[in-house]
């Protein structure tokens, strides 16, 4: 048994039978029969409130997974990038397609499971202008008979999860200041958290909580200038010195260069009911040519801790200060509990960043425990836990007009937004990523409302002698890699972990892997046709039977080069991650289909 | 006039005709107007995105304006700094795509003649091209126009940039092969 637990968000919604596994109870002869007893459903992207990606049904397990097969398919009708983890409530199953953001109900009583409804929100085509990476939605929630979820123009909405028709409809974004949203909504306490997108175009990033029943804003905050638009008052203890201080969000920028500097929130929120706190990245500060913006640039690339009832920040964190490299801090904060330096059990967050470093960081405070690299960087020499800081490789930084080349890892970071899965059974941290470095040409940029406000060329290419993705099992009490499995295509899936002792994760080539646990040995696999970027996610279907889902449909970021048709022949083309997979376009075409997988003999 | 005069006009003549000779056997060059005007830009906006004409097909006007900007390697110059400053590199990159669709390329969702151009710039496009007009001078559109026209290979190639600025990543445009453009469907 690994000293490593999910949360108590995780335990208490993983249910009876797997928090006993938790906690130490053995359960001999369990694998392959359905666990009775534990919810099956999958209601938020991220599965639980601790944001594991761990599906506690072991119907599936490393035995009989190689006899996986097909159950249904269903084509979204859209051909960009699938991002969305599918959701699953009851007997229905929630999908939310890129732009145009068609939200499907599927039966899973039916045989094929038929669209039950679907609902249109018409978002502005216009707003396909101010997405930087392809017009992707990362997936809806489902709360209490509603199912909620973004649209790409800025509008956050819920539907009646049984009949599909319009509760309520929020408009939270101006895509004429760049504004966009493509991140799953949260709820947490009522409250449907949203953030926006828009870091490529100078918008001001913002958190917001609606009221889940009636969709009125109860809170917003800003993540960057004065500290009461911030949510920055007493209550605001950050851990390291820098961070103490008043207005940091105006003063640490040129003048009025907060009100355009990012900061977004289009990743993952995380919440520890315990705590009663709320844990977000924000984005990289605008433009991403830093020379135009001396200072730290807070409170961008980094995460906050907020009260959920207010949005008052509790404690902050900067990952990249005054951001070199467009290594935002939007990743997925997963909080686990276990011993750190072998000084007793901790409440933790465990997360994998941008900027190439795996970081532990005290839940209750924002103090770095830990900081790792788990990819090729030099981009930063070391994180220097008595500051919490990182400390940047001089001969990397760039200047303005010069060409600053080898920096590792490239603007997606060592990984992007795909989010991790954590297994309470094995301890690992499944890390979905990338080996991405990059040459880096900045020059002033104008601000342009509405247009990209970026100021730097990018050229990646994969790292010298690493391949170019790779899902990496990390241990995190060790602090070291348990295995790794190579990828020679960027990595752009998320990763699911089941209590069947498998991972599944996704390749831009098509294909839907399953491996080993605990080995990285790759049990089975299957090609969807096109290139998956999507989250996997695991149900109990009505019929009581272990489900294994994922959306096949190549975009996003990675993907740009096949659903936008760009010309590699410019290396700077798709911010300039064209250039590192010019072989992309032979290996995949564009798609939009639900795969869902079972055993075939039920 | 003096006789001296026509003497001089007469070898004048013989030297321009030699010149010419010369002009015609080597490569072509730019006649670049000095005088900065252009010729007056169209009455009224007759550029059609589309190919598909109900009954008779009607030739697109020509245009002076157009070729004044396409055949003049200042206004082609000062497009490719403009190009930049308006972030047009921001969505299209230096002629890959990216946000918006790769311009190096011969596929035109709503045409790729400098008029097309032009307009797709002043009207905006809706599936996410944002519309200019009012927001950048007539001219410095018709310039930027007059770039991209280049970067897959449409513009005389006396006009186009022998290099790039920046870090090299893209060939420069004078030795970009020309690609006949081709509407396309409009995608996304």
């Amino acid at each position: 048994m690994s000293p490593v637990r999910a949360s108590g968000a995780v335990r208490r919604a993983l249910g009876a039978c797997a928090l006993a596994l938790l906690i130490g109870v053995p359960f001999p002869g369990l694998a392959g029969i359905p666990s009775a007893g534990v919810n099956g459903d999958w209601t938020m992207a991220a599965h639980d409130y601790s944001s594991t990606r761990f599906s506690p049904l072991r119907e599936v397990t490393t035995g009989n997974v190689g006899g996986l097969k097909v159950a249904f398919t269903f084509s979204t009708g859209v051909d960009r990038g699938q991002e969305a983890a599918p959701i699953v409530a009851g007997n229905t199953m929630y999908i939310v397609t890129p732009f145009p953001n068609v939200l499907y109900a599927l039966d899973l009583t039916q045989p094929g499971a038929p669209v039950k409804w679907k609902y249109e929100p018409h978002p502005q085509a216009a707003a396909q202008g101010v997405a930087c990476c392809d017009v992707v939605n990362r997936g809806a929630v489902y709360w209490q008979g509603k199912v909620i979820m973004n649209t790409l123009d800025g509008i956050t909405l819920a539907v009646d999860a049984a009949t599909g028709k319009l509760l309520w409809r929020t408009p939270l974004g101006d895509i004429n200041k760049g504004e966009s949203i493509t991140m799953a909504p949260l709820v947490v306490k009522g409250k449907v958290l949203v953030g926006n997108a828009g870091g490529e175009f100078g918008v001001r990033g913002w958190l917001v909580a609606l009221d889940a029943t009636t969709g009125k804003v109860d809170w917003k905050v800003y993540n960057t200038g004065p500290d009461s638009e911030v949510g920055i008052g007493p209550g605001f203890h950050p851990f390291y010195a820098g961070d103490r201080g008043t207005d940091l969000g105006k003063t640490t920028w040129p003048p009025g260069a907060w009100k355009i500097g990012g900061g977004t929130v289009w990743g993952w929120i995380s919440y520890d009911p315990k705590l009663n706190l709320i844990f977000h990245g924000t984005g990289n500060p605008g433009p991403w040519n830093a020379d135009q913006r001396p200072g730290d640039n807070k409170w961008t690339s980094g995460i906050f801790a907020r009260d959920p009832d207010t949005g008052a920040a509790r404690w902050y964190l900067g990952f990249s200060p005054h951001d070199l490299f467009d290594y935002d801090a939007v990743n997925e904060s997963l909080l686990l509990d276990f011993p750190v330096a072998g000084r007793g059990t901790r409440a933790v967050i465990v997360r994998p960043e941008r900027n190439g470093f795996i970081y532990v960081l005290d839940r209750r405070t924002g103090q770095v425990l830990s900081a790792d690299p788990f990819t090729a960087v030099n981009s930063i020499l070391r994180i220097d836990t008595a500051t919490g800081r990182p400390v940047p490789n001089p001969d990397k930084q760039p200047r303005s007009g010069r060409v600053t080349r080898g920096i590792c890892p490239a603007s997606p970071g060592a990984k992007d937004w795909n989010p991790s899965a954590f297994s309470p059974q094995t301890g690992l941290v499944y890390i979905p990523h990338i080996n991405l470095c990059m040459d880096w040409m900045t020059g002033e940029v104008n601000y342009i409302a509405g247009t990209p406000y970026v100021g730097a060329d990018a050229k990646m290419y994969a790292a010298p002698g690493r391949p170019r993705g790779e899902l990496l099992a990390w241990d995190p009490v060790k602090r070291r890699a348990a295995w790794k499995i190579n990828e020679d295509l960027p990595l752009w899936s998320g990763a699911l972990a089941t209590a069947g002792d498998l991972v599944f994760y996704g390749t831009m080539d098509g294909w839907f892997k399953a491996a080993d646990a605990r080995t990285g040995a790759v049990l089975w696999k299957f090609n969807t046709g096109s290139g998956i970027i999507g989250q996997p996610v695991s149900y109990r279907g009505p019929d009581g039977h272990q489900y294994v889902a994922v959306l096949s449909g190549v975009g996003g970021w990675a993907g740009a080069l096949v659903v936008g048709k760009l010309d590699s022949r410019d290396a700077t083309a798709g911010g300039g991650l064209a250039n590192a997979v010019p072989d992309l376009a032979r290996k995949t075409q564009t798609g939009g289909t639900l795969y869902v997988f079972a055993l075939p003999d039920h | 006039m003096s006789s001296r005069f026509r003497t001089i006009d007469a070898c004048a003549t013989v030297a321009f005709a030699a010149l010419a000779a010369v002009a015609l056997s080597g490569c072509e060059r730019e006649r670049r107007d000095y005088t900065g005007t252009a010729p007056p830009p169209p009455a009224s906006e007759t550029v059609r995105v589309g190919d598909l004409q109900p009954g008779e097909h009607e030739a697109p006007e020509a245009d002076p304006h157009g070729r004044y900007f396409e055949g003049n390697a200042y206004h082609v110059n000062q497009g490719t700094q403009l190009y930049k400053a308006f972030n047009c590199t921001g969505c299209h990159a230096n002629g890959g795509g990216g946000i918006g669709p790769a311009l190096m390329d011969a596929e035109w969702r709503y045409g790729g003649s400098i008029e097309q151009i032009h307009a797709s710039i002043v009207q905006g496009r809706p599936n996410g091209m944002p519309s200019f007009r009012g927001k950048i001078p007539d001219d410095q559109i018709w310039e930027i126009a007059a770039y991209v026209r280049t970067l897959s290979g449409n513009a005389p190639k006396y006009v186009a940039g022998g290099g790039r600025q920046g870090m090299a990543v893209a060939p420069p445009t004078s030795r970009l092969p020309t690609l006949q453009p081709r509407t396309t469907e409009s995608g996304q």
